[in-house]
């Protein structure tokens, strides 16, 4: 990543906002112009560039980011239960939360560096995962899930003999006389975070999330975290402590993750421990580096690629598939429906991992690394173009 | 009457029973540029990680200015006004030449650690003109840009010598700061070297090119098998009877 000029951040920015907020109309043609799926595509962009914040600049692979993810949605579905249905007080607690958490796994895991530190966060995520389904259960409500209910009434709220799991305060709320019938949703000051609303308040934190991001590559703190990743033990010698700085991005990267999980948790106010599966873990690792590790907006590409794709072929079942075989004879039929079925559906994960092995080989720096290739390669055909323009007007 | 910069008292060092440093006493003066030299494995660099903290001594102690050294932290050690350049030149791989002296300069200014998220690196506008200066005098002008992995070996144990010197360290540690290099880079490392002498900075200096050492060292320590063998001026060395036996046992063999 090289110190890129102000201008050309800027400009960066511009246009990814633009690109963000024009996503509803960019996308239809694609089939994902909806803001159920839009909205996933800018929570996992938040949380791959929360990811690369840590892995792409410092080089420490975390596989264990999914619990901050987790912590984020339980934190936010909290503040609903107890606060208000408003996303504000949710996502600054759940960023705070998971910012406590991390300094807590960080300060423990970044004790190892390489393979032993991804081991130890792949452990500490797994233990949280399991400690949700067991002696967590008061605060997660184990394999139920946490979830919004209704509220208890007053009388026994004023006597403290309540059941939270099953019985909601709200005490903002209440305090605000905001009516509620039946289960009420999210909101941001009364407008409802469904649909296109929901959408663009994610959008709004995803373009701030890449801004920060870019002040941080840009810092005097970013290029720290580069030389971390680049050569750490000379860094020592330099006189830089690489801990603080180590555990500072970890920080960081947990409130992404954190800031993601609540906005989960907003768009749909439920949390489960699944969230915090390896799985999850693993996904945000495909994301960053199939997007492009260490680069700006690649975490981001990622991010949405994996997710629409995620979408398109596990929608596609056998029916489907014989369908588009219809002109194939019946036995030949069958035999591409079976075999085009192992990549799609939940055979989805097949093509995925094909996906990513193909990159790596191909692309180790990602989609971003082709593109730079591609672009390289028009420069100079432009640049052996135009020197031959410039003899033949010579001539 | 000298003042004493760096006390290195009876440090031993072995390494799974092969006695690495035994019975190891080094003063250095202020100012002075004082040279190591010894066949290979003598001990020589093993000698420098102890005073840096990349290794503890099994025994004895490093001061440094009135301060133990022994059992600081690299980074410490480093804030303290010591400084090193490895003798297989350790560089950031992945950053410009530019950035590579950044770094350290940044260490100086700013301390072990700082959280500085919001100003941008490219407005360090200061810092970055001294970084700039500091690679052209050593003739890397136009490798500012350059990233380091992809320099010679030479060009990278230029550009270290840079990130120590940006620092202005009390202490200069070398560990065969002209091994790799052509000849007239190494009498161009001799002259930059010279230079810094009279700004009056503290140097140590292993090196094996005799050229190198008696074009630069106020005084040397012979080490052999991990001890020191001789200690003198340059002309006390060249006429010392044991250290040419320890320089033709090494032919010999
Ligand atoms: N970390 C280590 N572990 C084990 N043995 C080591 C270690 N470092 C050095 N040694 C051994 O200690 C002895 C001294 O090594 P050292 O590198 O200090 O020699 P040197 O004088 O710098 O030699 P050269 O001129 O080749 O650089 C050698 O026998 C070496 O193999
Ligand atoms: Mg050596």
């Amino acid at each position: 990543m090289n110190q890129g000029s102000l201008t050309k951040d800027i400009i960066l920015f511009v246009i990814f906002a633009g690109l963000v907020i024009a996503a509803p109309v960019l996308l239809t043609p694609l089939g994902a112009g909806y803001p159920d799926l839009l909205q996933k595509f800018a929570i996992f962009g938040i949380f791959a560039i929360g990811f690369n914040i840590l892995f792409g600049l410092t080089g420490y692979l975390s596989f264990g980011h999914a619990a901050f993810l987790g912590v984020g949605s339980y934190a936010s579905v909290w503040m609903f239960k107890l606060l208000s249905m408003n996303v504000i007080p949710a996502v600054i607690f759940s960023v705070i939360v998971a910012g406590i958490f991390a300094l807590l796994i960080g300060f423990i895991t970044l004790r190892r560096s390489g393979i032993y530190f991804s081991i130890l966060t792949l452990a500490f995520a797994q233990m949280s995962y399991n400690l949700a389904y067991s002696v967590l259960t008061p605060i997660t409500n184990g394999e139920t899930g946490l979830q919004v209910r209704q509220l208890a009434p007053s009388d026994r709220a004023a006597d403290y003999v309540l059941n939270l799991r099953d019985e909601d305060l709200r005490i903002l709320d209440q305090a605000f006389g905001v009516v509620e019938q039946g289960i009420p949703i999210t909101n941001l000051f009364g407008i409802k975070m469904s649909g296109y609303p929901g959408f663009y308040f994610c959008a709004v934190l995803l373009i701030i999330a890449f801004g920060l991001s870019i002040l941080i590559a840009r810092s005097n703190f970013g290029m720290m975290l580069k030389a971390i990743k680049s050569n750490q033990n000379r860094l020592n010698y330099t006189g830089v402590n690489t801990r603080p700085y180590l555990i500072t991005a970890f920080v960081i990267s947990g409130m992404y993750a954190g800031l993601a999980g609540s906005l989960l948790a907003v768009t749909d106010p439920l949390a489960g421990a699944e969230r915090m599966q390896w799985t999850a873990s693993g996904e945000v690792v495909l994301m960053t580096i199939l997007g492009g590790a260490g680069t700006l907006i690649g975490p981001v590409l990622g991010a949405t690629l994996i997710k629409y794709f995620e979408n398109i072929f596990s929608a596609i079942n056998d029916n489907v598939l014989q369908g588009f075989y219809s002109f194939l004879p019946d036995s030949l039929n069958e035999i591409a429906v079976a075999v085009s079925g192992m990549f799609v559906g939940k055979g989805w994960h097949l093509t995925l991992g094909l996906l990513f092995m193909v990159i790596v080989v191909f692309l180790p720096g990602g989609l971003m690394q082709g593109f730079q290739l591609i672009a390289n390669r028009f420069k100079r055909k432009k640049k052996t173009d135009s020197t031959q323009h410039s003899k033949q007007a010579a001539e | 009457m000298e003042n004493i910069v760096l006390h290195v008292n009876d440090v031993h060092k072995s390494f799974a029973g092969l006695h690495a440093l035994s019975d190891i006493d080094l003063a250095v003066r202020e100012g002075e540029t004082h040279a190591i030299i010894g066949p290979n494995g003598a001990g020589k660099s093993t000698l420098l990680n102890v005073c840096i903290g990349r290794l503890k001594p099994d025994s004895g102690s490093v001061v440094f200015d009135g301060v133990t050294l022994t059992g600081k932290k690299p980074y410490e050690i480093n804030q303290l006004g010591v400084a090193r350049v490895f003798q297989t030149p350790e560089v950031f791989p992945d950053l410009t030449a530019l950035d590579n002296v950044m770094v350290p300069a940044l260490a100086k200014r700013d301390g072990s650690f700082k959280m500085s998220v919001i100003k941008r690196l490219s407005r360090e506008k200061g810092l970055r003109a001294q970084a700039e200066h500091m690679l052209e005098d050593l003739g890397m002008a136009d490798q500012m840009q350059q990233i380091a992995s992809e320099m010679s070996r030479g060009n990278k144990r230029r550009l270290e010598l840079a990130m120590s010197l940006i620092q202005k360290p009390r202490l200069l540690l070398l560990d065969e700061p002209t091994a790799g290099m052509a000849r007239h880079d190494t009498n161009a490392t001799i002259d930059l070297l010279k230079k810094i002498k009279e700004g009056g900075m503290t140097k140590v200096i292993i090196e094996h090119d005799m050229h190198v050492v008696f074009s630069l060292a106020d005084r040397i320590s012979v080490l052999a098998g991990g001890r020191i063998i001789a200690q003198g001026t340059p002309d006390e060395i060249k006429n010392n009877p044991k250290v040419k036996e320890a320089y033709l046992g090494e032919e010999q063999v």
